[in-house]
């Protein structure tokens, strides 16, 4: 179908492609900075090996996928499964520094992290690698007069259905009570008689599970490659920080507008675009410092309000 | 071993140092000598790190940033001004303290990981900045054909990589010199106090937002010499020089060196280094595994970097062996001398007292 040159939406008709793929890239960076949220909230973790277990799924898909749906069903499965278990084993290396500061879990987290995308790299090669999605997905559908991607239409509501379950997760169920009780006060859940290895333990595998899902899910929107792991770590940081923290909402919002700027900042302002991102983090952050959702991490509590 | 006689050892133990160092030239080849002076410029860069994050107490990420805007204006002084060391090492040094000075806002109300987090936007803002304005800085292809330097007016220009690591060298060492001389005065006291106890410091009467923005800017004047030296060492600068991996290296070089410790600092960050670019030339490929596997064992065997290695050392073998009895022995820290472990007391590892495990 011809896409014809009166538009249907009228201005803002150029804009809508952009807009939509802004709405799928940010429920893909939700799904996947959610977890590196948690660990930073829940079990004070900063995980810089977070991008690694994305790239775990997104090399899942790559290996596995072969256009048809039963395979895209067993390579979510050993995604999930395998980005876990990446994320129960850095819990296991990351007990012996536990009571240590942000800097050595940084340090032993971004160890992991070399090493981890150094082994990927050694088992798949150092190109970016084609993801071949279901066959009857690799289409095109017309959408208010534009081709739109079917993948990416589908997997808007996927992406939206998991962050549904993981707002109601940690809404409505014992285990997301302590998560929100342990992103406001750690110590009192401690206290409260739950083992504090078992909910890093806990945090780490879930946020695993989530990186795995994005990654088995998005590698077509952003593939497996070497560079991958750092480029979803950045991001997903972005959206910590913007979307302050413990709040699925809060985290939300900020992923689908990390999502809009990196995909209408482009169609809008094509020069200004690669700052745009960077730069509203710096904003965000110098003037209120506690991110969108008005919570940040516990920041010196002794000192009050100088942090 | 006696107080007195550890600081001669230390002292004995410089002075081998900055021979060895001097001897460089002389003793490898000319290739592993340049990869010797691009050391030397990350360790310079390192040691601002560790100013920040050390004796400040705020954790950066983006020192990336004053050393580009230093090495791109040595640069474009270089190509267009003066081949003269003296004006580029000003120039880098100007640029990088302006740079600081205009991003210093953004930084001196924060703490802890909101530092790291903000200068990380700073770091990736002035690297997509590098390679985007072409017209100035070359875009990714960088600038190339910077004209040989000469050090001070009338010198003859320095040829080859070991003119050019002894040059380094001695920007370097008169840069550490001149930075020791002023911590030893109570402006590095007023500033570990900062870090230790802010609210005590502001309680009475000290204006801390003022001496880290001091801090800031010192630390960007000298992360623009760096940036200067950079262009000296390599004759050439790209993006590729500041990117998020050379912060991240940077910072865990510090961590590793044991931040509060410019010794440590620059011990730490050209471990680092050169295990990354000499490791990689002789194994080609598992640089970043070893690097990783690095910095794991770091973060598990010294708590407080390479500089508390003897006393973690001395306290593991004490803990293993069982001698000690308990305050000393199960957590592998000797508890009688040395610094405490970190988050104890307010001489522990600056990062305990910076926020960053808040």
């Amino acid at each position: 179908m011809m896409v014809n040159a009166a538009p249907v939406l009228g201005p803002v008709d150029p804009y809508l492609i952009p807009a939509l793929d802004g709405v799928a890239y940010g429920l893909l960076l939700f799904v996947a900075a959610s977890g590196l949220v948690f660990c930073f909230g829940v079990a004070n973790i900063l995980n810089l090996a977070h991008g690694t277990l994305y790239a775990i799924g997104a090399y899942t898909a790559a290996a596995l996928l072969d256009g048809g749906w039963a395979m895209l069903l067993v390579a979510l499965g050993v995604g999930v499964v395998a980005s876990a278990g990446a994320g129960g084993l850095l819990a296991g290396l990351l007990a012996p520094v536990a009571r240590r500061d942000h800097l050595t879990q940084a340090l032993l987290t971004f160890g992991v992290a070399l090493a981890g995308g150094s082994l990927l790299v050694t088992a798949f090669g150092p190109d970016s690698l084609p993801v071949r999605i279901p066959a009857a997905l690799d289409g095109t559908v017309v959408l208010a007069g534009h081709r739109y991607a079917a993948y990416r239409l589908v997997f808007i509501g996927v992406a939206a259905l998991l962050a549904l379950l993981l707002y109601l997760a940690v809404a409505r169920t014992r285990a997301g009570m302590l998560v929100r009780a342990a992103v406001d006060d750690a110590d009192m859940v401690a206290c409260l008689g739950v083992n504090p290895a078992r909910i890093r333990l806990g945090v780490l595998t879930a946020a695993g599970a989530l990186a795995g899902a994005a990654g088995v899910l998005g590698a077509p929107i952003i593939g497996p490659a070497p560079t991958t792991a750092d480029n979803v770590l950045l991001l997903s940081l972005v959206v910590v920080v913007l979307g302050g923290l413990g709040s699925v909402r809060g985290t939300l919002l900020a992923a689908l507008a990390v999502g809009e700027i990196q995909s209408l900042g482009v169609a809008l302002a094509p020069t200004a675009a690669p700052f745009l991102l960077f730069a509203a983090m710096a904003v965000v952050l110098a003037v209120r410092a506690r991110g969108l959702s008005g919570r940040w991490l516990r920041l010196r509590p002794r000192l009050g309000g100088t942090a | 071993m006696t107080p007195a006689g550890r600081r001669w050892l230390l002292r004995a133990g410089v002075v081998g140092l900055l021979v060895l160092a001097v001897a460089v030239p002389w003793l490898v080849d000319t290739y592993t000598t340049s990869v010797f002076a691009r050391t030397l410029v990350l360790a310079l860069v390192g040691v601002s790190v560790a100013l920040l994050t050390g004796l400040a107490g705020l954790p950066t990420l983006g020192q990336t940033g004053p050393f580009a805007a230093g090495a791109y204006a040595s640069a474009l002084v270089a190509v267009h001004v003066s081949s003269v060391g003296v004006v580029q090492v000003l120039t880098g040094a100007l640029a990088g303290g302006l740079f600081a000075l205009l991003t210093v806002p953004l930084v001196v109300y924060a703490r802890g990981v909101v530092v790291l987090m903000i200068t990380l936007a700073i770091g990736e803002l002035t690297v997509t900045a590098a390679s985007r304005w072409s017209s100035v800085t070359g875009g990714t292809d960088g600038l190339a054909g910077i004209p040989p330097i000469q050090p001070v007016w009338g010198m003859a220009a320095l040829d080859g990589d070991q003119a050019r690591y002894l040059y380094t060298l001695v920007v370097v060492g008169v840069v550490i010199a001149a930075m020791v001389m002023v911590l030893r005065t109570p402006a590095g006291l007023l500033l570990r106090a900062s870090r230790d106890d802010e609210g005590r410091m502001r309680a009475s009467g000290h204006r801390v937002t003022g001496y880290l923005a001091v801090a800031f800017t010192a630390a960007g004047v000298v992360a623009g010499i760096a940036g200067s030296l950079l262009v000296t060492a390599q004759q050439y600068v790209s993006p590729a020089d500041f990117g998020f991996d050379v912060s991240a290296l940077l910072l865990l070089g510090v961590v590793i060196g044991g931040a509060t410790s410019i010794g440590g600092a620059i011990a730490g960050t050209a471990l680092v280094i050169a295990v990354r670019d000499w490791l990689s030339g002789l194994l080609p490929g598992y640089a970043p595994l070893l690097l990783g596997g690095l910095f794991v064992l770091t973060a598990y065997l010294f708590p407080r970097g390479v500089a508390g290695f003897s006393t973690d050392v001395a306290g593991l073998l004490r803990s293993r062996s069982g001698e000690r009895n308990g305050r000393a022995g199960r957590d592998g820290y000797d508890h009688r001398g040395g610094a405490p472990p970190a988050g104890v007391g307010a001489a522990g590892p600056p990062v305990s007292g910076s926020g960053v495990d808040a």
